[in-house]
């Protein structure tokens, strides 16, 4: 953290600032030293700031013209979609907002993984991001069941069925979810009223995760702790600013792409179908950001282990700071692990492609196999690879060379440009 | 920069595969050129008039089309009869309203404020009236089934002779394109069914073709609302884009170091 000798200029700025000193505050931010060397990688976390403010507006726009009951819920969001100024516009960000924000999310989680941003010092930052991420699936979740067609009935229905897997109090707390004996109008307002707070509990956690970064600052591709401020770094306005704006503007094209041109893509056809108990959909297929865990817990046969198996496969990630031994932290200086890394993101891939297919045949046995090596990743190779890898050199800043000259810069920046 | 060409691509491949997963069950439906595809795309505008017709004409006698009001068929990106005859298809329907001062029912002509009257009075009447099946509602059906326009275009000429292997019970009829090849409803369409006002020859393919898209623009009324801003948005995007680029680089080069 930059020292904060700061003072105003003006004595009104001084008064205000010795009551409440939001304007030291601003004065860290803006002069926050970063690493000169991020790459674009760095630039989701800002994308995904982004995402958040965007779902939160949108949101409340249509919580002013959406109503929560079973039997009006569907035709409310009819009703956004024709009659209501831009209401189309507004749901179809929100809608595919929710998208990219999974899109950036898992951008910005693997970056983590690669660049291993989750170690020492950095493990709490990991896990609030941990925690984040499993609340937006919560409140993605519960969003794709407030339209109430087909999908979001009956992946109500699977979804909270799952919670029957726990032995003697699962039917209890399955009737306890629901208000009643089955999904229906209770499930609907419950949902709506969580969907609505969850967002608040992820911006207040956003908060947590930016201030719990701006302790140790970032971590960076060559992935060496670095002296702060220094010839290693930037302030973070200009530099950063403009560069995670630029970004953001890239994302944004391909966001705007989606909304105006390719809105329901990524939406399940029978979600335009009004929710009806009596009809069972063909396939029930959670949203494309959920699949790898949704294959997880069908390619395990028992129900409870399934569902114990889908959220290992989450938790399993808070650990990771102490699963992985190595103490380097950048996969540039790490030939092994770069090469299991992307063995990881391509199983992952996998397991996102058999899980929006029917679970039997050939696609059961891809989901298991893949399953088992995405455990086998973080619970044997990840701890062994710690001790057995044998990593390159690691240069000690990223503008100097190692003492004499060494070639290592170089190669450290070759390497960079090849990863991706 | 060569770095974030790789990005956009990556997102653009994992995006591909994702979404390539979904067609999972693929037939091969019957193309045609629908006017409305595409970045400028826009609907037909006699195509939509022609496509009302055979709806109000053929498929209304079955389908509801619950969410649309009459209003919707004179407004800007639809079918856009003038005000004048949009008055009159609505006038042309009894509406049940009430209750008066005394506390009656009563039936008037529609307005241009009401919602389509439905053929039905409620599920089960429909299902009684159709041997069991429900005929779906219309207004979003195009976005409610996988192949979208192509599959109700493909489905309207898909009748045939059921192959000797299928038996067909009473009231059922063999179409290649539906799910299960199987469909309660018999061929709505047959050549000169309806006599288009704009002399157009009412084939099956013509019919199907105007229908279909009928139900594009009733599923999605500001579609061409919608393209339109989308080529302005995306053009200021890419110009704005372009301007924080340069700025960017022109910031940066104060620094050593490669953005």
């Amino acid at each position: 953290m930059s020292d904060h000798d700061y003072r105003p200029k003006s004595k009104v700025g001084q008064w205000f600032n010795d009551r409440l000193p939001l304007l030291t505050l601003a004065n860290h931010l803006t002069d926050y030293p970063t690493p000169k060397n991020l790459n674009y990688w760095w630039t989701f976390g800002g994308i995904l700031t982004f995402c958040l403010i965007t779902q939160i507006v949108t949101g409340l726009t249509l919580a002013m013209h959406y109503i929560a009951h079973a039997d009006m819920a569907f035709e409310s969001v009819e009703h956004i979609m024709r009659d209501v100024n831009y209401g189309w516009l507004i749901r179809y960000i929100h809608a595919n907002g929710a998208s990219m924000f999974f899109l950036a999310v898992y951008i910005h989680i693997f970056r983590s993984l690669f660049y291993g941003s989750y170690k020492a010092p950095r493990e709490i930052i990991w896990i609030l991001g941990i925690i984040i991420y499993l609340l937006m699936m919560a409140a993605a979740f519960m969003g794709y069941v407030l339209p109430w067609g087909q999908m979001s009935f009956w992946g109500a229905t699977v979804i909270t069925n799952l919670f029957s897997a726990i032995p003697f109090v699962g039917e209890g707390i399955v009737t306890w979810l629901w208000g009643g004996y089955s999904v229906d109008n209770p499930t609907l307002t419950r949902f709506f009223t969580l969907h609505y707070l969850i967002p608040f509990l992820i911006l207040g956690l956003v908060v947590l995760h930016i201030w719990a970064l701006h302790v140790p600052g970032n971590n960076n591709p060559v992935g060496i702790d670095i002296k702060k401020p220094s010839k290693d770094t930037v302030p973070f306005h200009p530099y950063i600013v403009i560069k995670d704006g630029f970004a953001l503007l890239m994302f944004m094209i391909v966001f705007a792409f989606f909304v105006f041109y390719a809105p329901n893509i990524l939406g399940h056809a029978d979600n335009y179908i009004e929710a009806n108990p009596m009809v069972t959909p063909a396939h029930i297929v959670p949203e494309w950001y959920l699949l790898p865990f949704y294959a997880i817990l069908r390619s395990v046969p028992d129900k409870l282990l399934g569902v114990v198996a889908m959220l290992s496969a989450i938790l399993i990630l808070a650990v990771l700071p102490w699963l992985d031994t190595s103490k380097i932290r950048s996969a540039v200086f790490r030939p092994l692990y770069k090469q299991f890394y992307w063995i990881l993101v391509a199983d992952v891939l996998i397991l996102g492609y058999v899980g929006a297919m029917p679970a039997e045949g050939l696609y059961l046995l891809i989901a298991r196999v893949a399953t088992a090596y995405y455990f086998l990743h973080f619970l044997v190779i990840l701890p062994v690879l710690g001790f057995k890898e044998k990593t390159l050199p690691v240069p000690l800043s990223i503008t100097e060379p190692v003492l004499g000259g060494s070639p290592n810069l170089a190669a450290a920046r070759n390497k960079e440009s090849k990863i991706e | 920069m060569k770095n974030l060409f790789k990005l956009f691509s990556l997102i653009i491949l994992i995006i591909a595969s994702n979404s390539n997963s979904f067609a999972a069950e693929k037939v091969e439906y019957l193309k045609t050129d629908w006017s409305f595809k595409g970045l400028f795309g826009k609907f037909d505008r006699a195509s939509l008039q022609r496509g009302y017709q055979v709806y109000a004409e053929v498929c209304a006698s079955c389908h509801s089309m619950k969410y649309l009001s009459y209003r919707n068929l004179a407004e800007k990106g639809g079918p856009e009869f003038s005000e004048a005859q949009a008055k009159a298809i609505a006038a042309s329907f009894e509406v049940t309203d009430g209750p008066n001062s005394d506390g009656e029912m009563f039936t008037r002509p529609g307005k241009l404020s009401d919602k389509f009257v439905m053929p039905y009075d409620n599920v089960k009447a429909a299902q009684a009236a159709n041997g069991g099946a429900y005929p779906p509602d219309m207004s979003v059906l195009v976005k409610a089934r996988g192949g979208g326009v192509d599959y109700i275009y493909s489905l309207l000429q898909g009748y045939e002779e059921a192959p000797s292997t299928v038996t067909l019970d009473d009231g059922v009829y063999y179409n290649k394109y539906m799910y299960g090849n199987k469909i309660r409803m018999a061929a709505p369409l047959s050549d000169g069914l309806v006599e288009y006002g704009d002399g157009t020859n009412a084939t099956i393919e013509q019919m199907s073709k105007d229908v279909t898209t009928f139900l594009m623009w009733s599923a999605e009324p500001h579609l061409e609302a919608r393209h339109q801003m989308g080529f302005k948005a995306i053009t200021y995007l890419i110009i704005l884009t372009t301007l924080v680029y340069f700025s960017m680089k022109k910031i940066w080069s104060r620094v050593e170091s490669e953005v």
